[in-house]
């Protein structure tokens, strides 16, 4: 499967969840995110990540009713759990501590921290179907480098973690304890030590196998082309998202930050003299994966928030289109 | 092929340069045997030939180098990758890429070679290292020999015409090791590669070596033909020293040469032994495999039972039995990934335990004692040292030590002299050879006077010297009453270390015995002193010149 293609799937269910105003929509994007991701994963080391992803998601919504009950905004409504109000000095003016807390209150912060979970989770299904490297791997030369650096950064952190498990493992044999700012040095220190050589072993590695030994001259005009890329498309897709920002900081600067980046790219990309082994191919699966993720996101912004029954009934059918390949492998991917 | 003249490499800040006034002249399609002791500046060596040294590192290079005509001085090591694959020590810190065809095209991708070029490149060398059935694996997932045979498949399909390998077998099992090997010795033989090699465990390498460089501690590099080399160096496989012993002229590098020669020291041998043979050793023999027999009610001072490891995916060790008595060393061999160091965290009660019982001569399981008291009763000494280690001096480490243990202050410090000779305390612990690093961890580690000592790969990067001190220290432990149990690939410290051998497959023990036994048992354990001398029972020269000096 082409990586963009599970990219965009997620991507267009992350703008349908930002976007609805149904509950139950929200949740069906949950189930299928999750659905998705748990049956179609591989066996390999990222296939194991999604759990984290899952516990993330968790956590969110639990810290989102934690947060409401503690310092948010008490809307009126049946009181479940009459808390009295912590009066704030002058200085925390709007700020107040607990409150009798309401069921509108506690279904719309539900409500939000599930939007964040789903979002959470799509881009967690996501990262684990596809790999950065190969996901990378199909963007122009000229962000090469930068591929180089996520790999070896999506390589290295579950390395560290591991690190930092073996180490605290071996300092109990010492007897050190695990807890207290002590131990925290004495972990520390093995881990970034360690750390350190791992990235000069790696650093050499590379070196000694020609890495950007067949690096032109840099062009002057590729740095702030790609600089205005990056900044308007981050406007643009905040434009894209809040339903309240101006007409003309979503489309129109989005198209901006694709064209110069493309530009800068293809600049850039003309001084970068290295090949690829294996492009990606994109087959009729993958064209059914984006067509979900752009009809799943098209309905949500045509209806106004499908919060109709058919509407529900027709993004639950998209969101959850993925596994069809699963079941069906003859599927040309 | 690799011309080194006058060179000499000074480190930023060392008193004295690494490598000092190195000629070298490698030939095309030579395979080149770079020995020494730990520290001696091996390492060093093969980095300035690959251009590491000094772009890299830093530190001045004088002198110069050049390979296939190219002079380090003017090309940086990415540029010389179409000429040089270089392998560095632990294969698994240098991927790149997430599969193993991706590690394999990288070099090709960074030359700019064309995609055709690199499909067949690819499929040519899966085949010639045996990688097609692992082409699509996660590299993280492979094991040792795997990810060394992989690292090595990822210089070569830059078709350099040198490879540098920085001990390449040194974390690897027999068997894997033998695999490593013979597909470098077949690039040698079918491709003409030139390759040198660095390697502690001469036994595993000098019998295919062209032309053997030792490099001395001071930094002065003599190289010469095998045979002539071993006549005087320092470090020699145990087949040379048997060879010295047996007076044989020129020295044997294989088994196979020696076992030629070997009939009339046999019948030396058998005689000296008497009518019996090998059935009865002679009782003067310093080897350890006596001591099991010799020692009186042995105390059972760790016992095992069921014990049942379990990782989410696997069962690591599957009920395994195992009593360990006072005074005596036993060694645990078994593949990579056979679940030996599963077993000894298991043990030691400080890794998992999914089922079973470990009790202690008391009857305590260590599992329950807290870590501070538990290391009073069993000490482990993990695979990587350094992991223990966390502060910026030896003395440091010696008064935390103390202070952790109890102990009276100075203990540590004193016993890590008895250990390792006279160590500036104000050393960074990771500055520190091999040898001195893993006296420093066994000095820490038996400070609160455990009786069992659990030790997991304790010989990885040991030359010869390190690794007879290190057998002495154990025979020591065990003499005084303690238990010892070591797991190791190294079948040669094995013979002159253990008295008993325990083997584990799949996370159970599939032969459990003296190590004469075990080890004489099957060929790929078997040590070259006993392949030579087959079916004379005797493991390690120690034990032939012992036999020897009776007839005398």
């Amino acid at each position: 499967m082409h990586p963009w293609a599970w990219w965009s799937w997620a991507l267009g269910l992350t703008v349908a969840a930002t976007r609805t105003t149904s509950t139950p929509a929200l949740g069906l994007i949950v189930v299928a995110a999750l659905l998705v991701a748990t049956l179609s994963r591989g066996d390999g080391p990222r296939g194991r990540a999604f759990p984290g992803f899952v516990l993330l998601a968790v956590a969110v919504v639990v810290l989102r009713l934690v947060f409401h009950v503690v310092v948010g905004i008490k809307t009126p409504g049946t009181v479940v759990l009459d808390l009295p109000r912590v009066p704030m000095p002058d200085w925390a003016v709007g700020v107040e501590l607990f409150g009798p807390v309401t069921t509108t209150g506690l279904a719309t912060a539900a409500t939000g921290g599930l939007r964040l979970a789903a979002l959470v989770l799509c881009i967690g299904a996501a990262a684990t179907l596809t790999s950065a490297a190969r996901t990378l791997r199909t963007l122009p030369a000229a962000l090469h480098q930068l591929g180089t650096a996520v790999v070896i950064a999506t390589n290295v952190a579950p390395a560290l973690v591991a690190a930092a498990a073996r180490v605290r493992r071996a300092q109990r044999l010492r007897g050190v304890s695990g807890r207290g700012p002590r131990a925290v040095v004495s972990t520390a220190m093995p881990v970034l030590a360690d750390a350190l050589d791992q990235s000069l072993a790696l650093a050499a590695s590379m070196d000694s196998r020609g890495f950007a030994g067949t690096h032109g001259r840099r062009d002057r005009r590729v740095t702030p082309l790609l600089l205005t890329a990056l900044l308007s498309t981050t406007l643009g897709t905040y434009g894209l998202l809040d339903p309240t920002a101006p007409r003309w900081m979503g489309l129109p600067l989005l198209v901006l930050g694709a064209a110069s980046g493309a530009v800068g790219s293809l600049l850039a990309g003309r001084l970068v003299r290295r090949t690829r082994f294996r492009r990606e191919t994109w087959g009729p699966g993958a064209t059914l994966l984006t067509a979900c993720g752009a009809g799943a996101a098209g309905l949500v912004l045509l209806t106004q928030g499908a919060a109709s029954g058919p509407a529900v009934a027709t993004l639950a059918a998209l969101a959850l289109a993925p596994l069809l390949l699963s079941v069906h492998p003859e599927v040309p991917a | 092929m690799i011309r080194l003249d006058d060179v000499t490499v000074t480190y930023p800040g060392a008193a004295a340069p690494t490598l000092r006034s190195v000629d070298l002249h490698i030939g095309e399609g030579e395979l080149c045997l770079v020995v020494g002791p730990t520290g001696a500046g091996k390492t060093t060596l093969l980095r300035a030939v690959c251009g590491l040294v000094p772009h890299f590192t830093g530190g001045l290079l004088e002198g110069a180098v050049t390979v296939a005509g190219r002079d380090t001085r003017t090309h940086r090591p990415r540029d010389l990758a179409d000429v040089v694959g270089v392998v560095l020590q632990d294969p698994a810190q240098g991927f790149v890429a997430e599969t193993v065809e991706d590690e394999l095209v990288y070099a090709m991708e960074q030359l700019g070679l064309s995609p055709s070029v690199m499909r067949t490149r690819v499929e040519e060398t899966l085949d010639l290292l045996g990688l097609v059935d692992l082409r699509r694996s996660p590299v993280r997932d492979l094991s040792g020999g795997e990810q060394q045979r992989v690292a090595i498949g990822a210089v070569l399909t830059a078709h350099p015409r040198v490879l540098v390998l920085d001990e390449p077998t040194s974390a690897l099992d027999p068997a894997a090791a033998e695999d490593v090997l013979a597909a470098v010795t077949r690039l040698v033989h079918d491709l003409g590669l030139t390759v040198l090699v660095a390697e502690h465990r001469l036994e595993r390498v000098v019998q295919y070596a062209d032309r053997v460089v030792n490099v001395a501690p001071d930094g002065t590099v003599r190289s010469g033909s095998a045979g002539e080399m071993m006549q005087h160096s320092s470090v020699a496989p145990p087949i040379v020293e048997l060879g010295r012993v047996a007076g044989w002229d020129p020295l044997p590098l294989s088994v196979r040469d020696a076992r030629r020669r070997a009939a009339p020291l046999r019948a030396r041998l058998t005689d000296a032994l008497g009518a019996d043979g090998p059935a009865a050793p002679p009782t003067d023999a310093p080897g350890p495999a006596d001591r099991a027999e010799t020692a009186t009610a042995p105390v059972a001072q760790l016992s095992a039972d069921a014990v049942h490891v379990r990782y989410p995916r696997t069962w690591a060790v599957r009920g395994v039995d195992l009593v360990l008595h006072g005074g005596e060393v036993t060694a645990l061999m078994g593949r990579n990934g056979a679940g030996k160091s599963s077993l000894l965290w298991a043990l030691a009660g400080a890794g998992p335990r999914a089922s079973g019982r470990v009790t202690l001569a008391d009857g305590t399981d260590p599992a329950r004692l807290r870590p501070s008291d538990a290391r009073r009763r069993v000490a482990l000494v993990p695979q990587n040292p350094l992991d223990l280690l966390y502060l910026t001096s030896v003395a440091a480490e010696c008064r935390a030590a103390d202070q952790q243990a109890g102990a009276q202050p100075g203990t540590t410090a004193r016993r890590l002299e008895s250990l390792a000779g006279t160590i500036d305390p104000q050393a960074h612990p990771r500055d520190l050879s091999e040898g001195q690093r893993l006296a420093l961890v066994l000095a820490v580690q038996l400070s609160a006077d455990a009786t069992v000592l659990l030790l997991d790969e304790p010989t990885r990067g040991l030359d010869y010297a390190a690794k007879r001190r290190l057998a002495q220290l154990l025979r020591e432990h065990a003499a005084r009453g303690g238990a010892v149990l070591l797991s190791s690939h190294d079948v040669e410290f094995v013979a002159d270390a253990a008295a008993r051998v325990v083997v584990l497959a799949g996370g159970e023990v599939v032969a459990d015995g003296s190590a004469r036994d075990v080890l004489t048992a099957s060929p790929t354990f078997a040590p070259q002193v006993s392949k030579v001398l087959h079916p004379i029972d005797l493991l390690t020269v120690a034990q032939v010149a012992a036999a020897l000096a009776v007839t005398a």
